[in-house]
């Protein structure tokens, strides 16, 4: 019985294979398991806590759900959760040594401090952009020499000036009404000390760049998380009591703090203290004697996700948009299968 | 003695750091030292030599007059701008005008002009293309801000020349070593000695063959063979007993020899003149006249200068000519006894020659040439009676040795006639695809040898190219095994004085050649010395000299490059100072102790010492193949015996260029370095500092190239992190999808999006404006302007006022570039002078299916045509499915799939693979060292280092799995990873990490070819062939024989007929021949004429074959009746 359990329950990591990736529990495939679906139990299972929320890192549990869900979330935190970032970009002068299309590229993949949420998707075939789906910036730099600068000196820093081209030198130009609806601040690349390009004395770049709503599926320039992904709650279970030198092997054999060694009447024994910060390195196979000792699980519907956002949004906002995202391809689905079921009603009239 | 030993069995502490040699032997050397050094000996001193072996011109008309060369230079290079006046020239500014980059040959002379004698300084004869960083190039000794300012890359080799433009090589070549004796069984299975003499006048091949139990002189210039006592006796050895203790006087010997003397009496010959007069009979006549001459001086003069021609004869004293003669029968007979020849593979047969020796032929052939029109331009002129005096020097013509050496340059056609060399493609454009592959042309090596036969000999790899020749390097197919590669320590000699070596050796006991008989020779304590395959003389105590010498050698005072080693079976010690000779350094090793100890790498690392110093000092020396030989070499200081007479600097460097880039080379099996060194050379990347001021007809680069995670010293060596070719991609080794099948790749759709794997291609767009006999020149218009809009037509949309396309624009397909005009008269003068001549549309126009951007436009002058116009097309391209890459390891593989990030597998870190890569091509590629570069890749990534993957060293699995458990991975690479699309964990555990991938220059986008209809072939109206032309997808005869097979008769007449040439013609139904318009004319009636459908290709055949007298009938049936 408890073999089943853990196949319900828990993912295993054997020394060469990973075991029982699939859930099954489905309704009907165990004899004696009550399956089926219903609000009452998954409102009683289901939890998400937030572990830790730092600058634009976000990391929370969520627990009691199957994984086609919890994946669900990562596929839309990555693809389909838009924002901002420049898309068009008119070259009215570049003499770098950088080709246009690179500093396109280069100027595509910056990420741009704007709440996507209060922008419109541009038109296809819209070149202009109006005030409600385009942020337009200005960039224009022009690398001189430094008269100040000490004779003997090779430094580029110190005998050139505006030589290297950040993020900070772009320019937010309101378009519209945007002068009143958003203030200095709001608009802008989130780091200011991206380098875009180098020059040098004569180099200028003289642009204009148009910033539209997007997701990630369209491009990766879009997609409002550095990564979003998620692990399995680890679990490790000691079969066995593990005492003296061997303990301290197996304790060396996980993350630091995932086990420790107590000392109990003189004896040196194993015990496990926080399964959460194991990598999973599972050093342990390669201990012939200790590697009946352990279970190495993970726990099949504990999902630890980290959302690491590029900064337009805070992560906690990506996931609920997430959710919203995830929420409306539900309504439309639900719609569909309505009005689906709406025309084969018609159909057998 | 037992001190001694005690010491030898101490522990050796090792040198620490003993390749830091290396850097310092590539710091003096650089990468293609062999190509400069010959070079630069090629115009400082060989130049001389050829002016001093042809230094004076007589003529036949004056017996007063003559010209003497006093001195010859080779300047500095420089440019013609208008009438004498010169500027001196960068190569970059010769890349870009399409210039040669030469400098002048100037002379000093001396020569009567009438009664006078004058001495004429510094005259120009002629210019020479001059090698990049050769001693006469101006980047030479520059600092690397000085070449930026020069436009030129600090990191180029160099080595290679400028031609019209074009950068050429000319490569290594290849051959079997000259003046030396060798010994080799022909097709009958018999024995024979052959020759090569190679002399500054001609080059003859003398062998000495055996034929039924006799021994003959073999030559081209005799009719039939000559018997060898016969030859003894024309050279003046009239006695059968010297002839015999020439030769050899044990019994053995004896008894070979005896019946080649009866041949003498069977021929009544027994003084010298009748010998020669034997001889002279069976001398082929040369056709040219020549002084007349009788039998007895020609047979004469034919053994004086053309038999064994580097076998000096001085006033017809042919004593050393008989003794050199005399040892090749020996050898002949010493191999029938032990059934044994020389192997003609065996490196230290081979000789090098390279870019100096070649240019020294060829310039030497158009000197003489250039004095040989003179002598007859003096022989013309002087009788004639004229005004002025006859003076030579208004009679020196610069472009006949400019001409030669220029277009032999740039055809890569050596024709030397008096060497009878004839050979093509000795040069080759420099290929710019990648740094590596400019790198690895200038160490290629080619092989005189024939491609086609086939034969494993030559192919093969020989044990004696160890640590010469790279072991890796080489092409597939028909030229396997024949061009080569060089190692990254070998050297390739110039040559070197023989004079001082001659002197050293009698003073170190050689007796003299010239004082012994044939009896002291052969004797059998005494050893023979050979100096450059020629005799020098005798020594009692061999290893004597050749100990004392290489001492000499170490300390410096002789040439460093000067081999010395006995060869115990034939009893004789070599010397070589010959050119094209290659040898490597290696540590000396004495009493069982390298000389060299970490005090002197110590030293070296601080910079106190340089290479030469450890050269000077007699810490290392250079080794070539045949002392090799001679030498107990150990590869490490562990293995080190009292025997040990050398160490070497470090293993890796047995590796070359290409093959040093793979990191655990010794780990892969060795098709796939070589695989791998094909493949380096199509890699994209950063060619060169000054990438973007070139202008190539073809440039590829990445845009985000990085340097390796795992590395070797070799990488590290030759700046391919400055230079970098691919990048580092984390792979996972696992299937996905079925489009991973045959070694596809899957890549991630975000990493593409963010520069993976982005790259930039550029095209250049010529056009030169000309102008004509008739005064008109072509002309460039401004963009034509619509009349309605007042806007340039579509066509002209991207030209500058003018005329010419602006840079930053974006050119479509069938756009203008240049709006260029002709005049439709260009030979005859134009009519009315007033009238304005009349101008034809030649455009410049843009093809491509992919639009394209204009980098620069570039308008200047070349030596010829008044304007070039250069255009740089630009195309950014990212990845797609179909483009190729690769691994260091010979593992390529076509992208198979783009695959969303959201799709990829991802570990418990959110890590998205790059590259999925399936794991079936493991097994049988056996490519343990790309396992390995993963491993160390990873580990380097967590740890924040660069681990190294050095040939026979680098980091250890062992330290590197290590590394990874202290970062929380797993000791075997295997990660936990969790699918994309299920988001379930996947049951395998996946080999994840960083491997350095290569993105190559084939792209689908320059192959993709389709089309419906199209272009037709103006000749047979079928659809035109290639892509380049538009063409049609060829139904071949095994397509053809398919659908025969299959019976689907419509299906073929559709797509061999309908769709392809159908033409309706007009057939007689009477005669059978065409006719037209339903008329015949043989019959001159329209009475049987019907018409039906056939080929084109068909008709034309039909008519073709009327045209020959041949009447192809046609035999017309109802199909009803």
């Amino acid at each position: 019985m408890a073999d089943l359990e853990q196949i319900r329950t828990r993912v295993t990591l054997t020394e060469h294979e990973v075991i029982n990736t699939h859930s099954t529990d489905f309704p009907g495939n165990y004899a004696g398991y009550d399956d089926t679906w219903s609000l009452a139990k998954f409102e009683e299972k289901f939890r998400v806590n937030i572990v830790s929320l730092e600058g634009s890192e976000l990391e929370f549990d969520m627990v009691g759900i199957d994984a086609a869900i919890a994946n669900a979330f990562r596929r839309i935190l990555l693809a389909e959760v838009p924002t901002m970032a420049i898309e068009k970009v008119f070259v009215h002068n570049n003499t770098s040594i950088i080709q246009d299309e690179v500093l396109a590229h280069r100027l595509g993949l910056i990420p741009i401090h704007a709440d996507p949420r209060l922008f419109e998707y541009r038109q296809e075939g819209d070149d202009e952009g109006t005030a409600e789906d385009t942020l337009e910036f200005h960039l224009n730099v022009k690398c001189t020499r430094n008269p100040q600068a000490p004779k003997d000196s090779t430094d580029p820093d110190e005998i050139y000036k505006d030589h290297k081209v950040y993020t900070k030198h772009l320019k937010w130009v309101p378009l519209g009404n945007q002068a009143e609806l958003y203030s200095e601040g709001d608009i802008k690349p989130v780091h200011d000390d991206i380098l875009i390009a180098k020059l040098r004395p004569g180099q200028e770049m003289d642009l204009k760049l148009h910033c539209v709503k997007g997701i990630g599926r369209d491009h990766a320039k879009f997609s409002p998380v550095a990564t979003a992904s998620y692990r399995l709650l680890p679990e490790i279970v000691l079969t066995e009591e593990v005492k003296g030198e061997r303990a301290d092997r197996l304790v060396r054999c996980f993350s630091p703090g995932v086990m420790e060694v107590t000392e109990e009447n003189g004896v040196k024994k194993a015990r496990v203290v926080n399964s959460r910060l194991d990598t999973c390195s599972r050093e342990i196979f390669r201990h012939p004697d200790l590697k009946d000792c352990v279970k190495l699980n993970k726990l099949r519907d504990h999902f630890i996700f980290s959302v690491e956002s590029t900064g337009a949004l805070a992560p906690d906002v990506l996931v609920c948009e997430a959710t919203k995202v995830l929420m409306g391809k539900c309504r439309k689905f639900l719609s569909e299968l309505d009005a689906a079921a709406d025309t084969e009603q018609q159909n057998l009239r | 003695m037992a001190e001694q030993l005690e010491s030898l069995a101490s522990p050796l502490n090792t040198i620490q750091e003993k390749w830091k040699l290396l850097p310092a032997f590539l710091k003096v050397k650089g990468l293609v030292k062999q190509h400069i050094d010959s070079f630069n000996y090629f115009i400082n001193v060989e130049i001389k030599k050829i002016m001093k072996a042809n230094e004076k011109i007589v003529s036949d008309a004056d017996p007063n007059f003559y010209l003497k060369y006093l001195n010859i230079y080779v300047g500095m290079p420089d440019v013609e701008e208008g009438f004498n006046i010169t500027k001196p020239i960068a190569p970059h500014e010769c890349r870009l005008r399409d210039m040669t980059y030469s400098a002048p040959i100037t002379v000093d002379i001396e020569y009567t002009r009438g009664n006078q004698r004058v001495v004429r300084n510094n005259l120009p004869i002629g210019r020479m293309p001059i090698m990049l960083r050769s001693s006469n190039c101006v980047l030479t000794g520059k600092s690397p801000s000085e070449l930026a300012k020069l436009k030129e890359c600090p990191l180029d080799p160099g080595g290679y020349f400028l031609v019209k433009g074009v950068e050429k090589v000319i490569l290594i070549q290849e051959q079997l070593s000259k003046n030396r004796m060798i010994v080799e069984t022909d097709r009958k299975g018999l024995i024979s000695c052959s020759v090569t003499s190679s002399t500054h006048e001609r080059k003859t091949k003398t062998y000495v063959v055996q034929k039924n139990a006799k021994y003959f002189l073999k030559h081209n210039t005799f009719t039939e063979d000559i018997p060898i006592a016969i030859a003894f006796k024309a050279m003046g050895v009239e006695s059968d007993q010297e002839i015999v203790q020439l030769i050899g006087t044990d019994a053995r010997t004896m008894a070979a020899v005896a019946p080649s003397l009866e041949e003498c009496h069977k021929a009544q010959v027994f003084t010298q003149k009748q010998a020669l007069r034997f001889i002279g009979v069976k001398v082929r006549r040369s056709r040219w006249g020549g002084p007349k001459r009788t039998r007895v001086e020609e047979a004469r003069e034919v053994l004086h200068s053309t038999i064994l021609a580097h076998v000096p004869v001085v006033k017809f004293n042919f004593r050393l000519k008989c003794v050199y003669l005399a040892l090749m029968v020996r050898r002949v007979v010493q191999a029938q006894a032990q059934d044994r020849v020389d192997d003609r593979d065996y490196y230290g047969n081979k000789r090098l020659e390279l870019a100096g020796q070649l240019l020294a032929l060829l310039f030497e052939d158009l000197f003489k040439k250039f004095n040989a029109e003179l002598k007859k331009i003096a022989d013309q002129t002087i009788p004639k009676p004229r005004a002025a005096q006859f003076d030579i020097v208004k009679h020196m013509r610069q472009d006949q040795i400019t001409n030669g050496l220029v277009n032999a340059i740039s055809t890569g056609n050596w024709t030397v006639k008096r060497f009878k060399m004839d050979r093509a493609g000795v040069t080759q454009v420099l290929s710019r695809l990648s740094f590596i592959s400019a790198l690895g042309m200038m160490t290629r090596i080619s092989s005189q040898f024939e491609k086609t036969r086939k034969v494993s000999g030559p192919r093969s790899l020989q044990p004696s190219q160890w640590g010469m020749l790279c072991p890796s390097d080489t092409p597939e197919g028909e030229a396997c095994g024949l061009v080569k590669n060089l190692a990254l320590m070998t050297h390739i000699t110039t040559d070197s004085e023989e004079q001082p070596i001659q002197r050293l050796a009698f003073n170190l006991g050689v007796e003299d050649v010239h004082l012994l008989s044939g009896e002291e020779l052969n004797s059998q304590d005494s050893y023979l010395v050979m100096l450059n395959g020629n005799i020098l003389g005798v020594i009692c105590d061999h290893q004597h000299l050749i100990r004392s010498f290489r001492k000499m050698r170490r300390a410096g005072y002789i040439n460093e490059f000067v081999s010395i080693c006995p060869n115990h079976e034939h009893r004789c010690v070599n010397i070589a100072s010959d050119a094209g000779r290659v040898c490597r350094p290696y540590i000396i090793v004495t009493n069982g102790r390298p000389m060299v100890t970490n005090r002197h790498i110590e030293e070296l690392t601080k910079g106190y010492r340089a290479f030469e110093d450890f050269l000077r000092e007699g810490l290392v020396e250079y080794l070539d193949v045949n002392e090799e030989n001679d030498c107990n070499i150990t590869l490490y200081e562990a293995d080190i015996t009292r025997d040990t007479t050398h160490l070497e600097i470090e293993p890796f460097t047995i590796l070359g260029v290409c093959a040093g880039l793979i990191p655990y080379p010794h780990h892969n099996q060795s098709p796939r370095n070589t695989y791998q060194c094909a493949m380096g050379k199509q890699a994209m990347g950063a060619i060169g500092y000054n990438q973007h001021n070139r202008i190539d007809t073809l440039l590829y680069l990445l845009v985000f190239p990085q340097r390796p995670m795992v590395k070797t010293k070799t990488i590290e060596l030759i700046d391919y992190e400055k230079l970098p070719a691919g990048q580092n991609a984390t792979v996972a080794v696992m299937s996905y999808s079925g489009y991973d099948i045959e070694d596809a790749l899957i890549l991630n759709k975000s990493s593409v999006d963010r520069g993976f794997g982005r790259c930039l291609v550029y095209r250049k767009q010529n056009c030169t404006l000309k102008r004509y006999s008739n005064q008109t020149f072509d002309r460039v218009m401004g963009p034509m302007v619509d009349a309605a809009t007042r806007k340039p037509i579509w066509r002209h949309e991207i030209l500058d006022v003018d005329g010419i396309c602006a840079p930053g624009e974006r050119v479509q397909n069938k756009q203008v570039l240049v709006n260029k005009s002709m005049p439709k008269q260009t030979m005859n003068p134009v009519q009315t002078p007033g009238q304005q001549p009349e101008y034809q549309d030649v455009p410049i126009t843009y093809k491509g299916p992919v639009d394209s951007y204009v980098e620069t436009v570039l308008v200047s002058s070349n030596q010829e045509e008044a304007f070039l116009i250069k255009m740089l097309l630009r195309q950014t391209r990212r990845p797609e499915i179909g483009d190729k890459f690769s691994s260091r390891h010979g593992q390529k593989g076509v992208c198979g799939l783009i695959v969303n990030q959201e799709d990829m597998p991802f570990t418990d870190q959110g890590i998205c693979p790059d590259i999925i890569m399936n794991p079936h091509g493991f097994p049988s590629r056996m490519t343990v060292g790309k396992l390995m570069e993963l491993l160390a890749g990873k580990a380097g990534v967590l740890e924040g280092k660069f681990h190294y993957g050095t040939a026979f060293g680098g980091s250890k699995v062992k330290d590197v799995c290590e590394e990874l458990v202290q970062h929380g991975f797993n000791y075997q690479g295997k990660d936990y990873l969790t699918s994309g699309i299920t988001g379930e964990p996947l049951n395998a555990y996946i080999y994840t990490g960083p491997v350095y991938y290569q993105k190559l220059k084939h792209m689908v986008l320059d192959k993709i070819h389709a089309r419906a209809k199209g272009p037709r072939a103006v000749l047979t109206r079928q659809p035109t062939e290639g892509r380049s032309r538009d063409g049609g997808l060829r139904l071949g005869e095994m397509e053809r024989d398919c659908l025969i097979g299959y019976g689907a008769s419509m299906l073929l007449l559709e797509r061999l007929m309908i769709s392809s040439d159908q033409f309706e013609v007009d057939v007689c139904g009477e005669c059978g021949l065409l006719g037209y318009s339903g008329w015949c004319q043989y019959c001159k009636s329209s009475r049987n004429v019907s018409s039906l459908k056939m080929p084109y290709a068909c008709k034309l055949l039909f008519q073709e074959l009327q045209s020959m007298n041949i009447a192809p009938r046609l035999k017309l049936v109802k199909y009803n009746e």
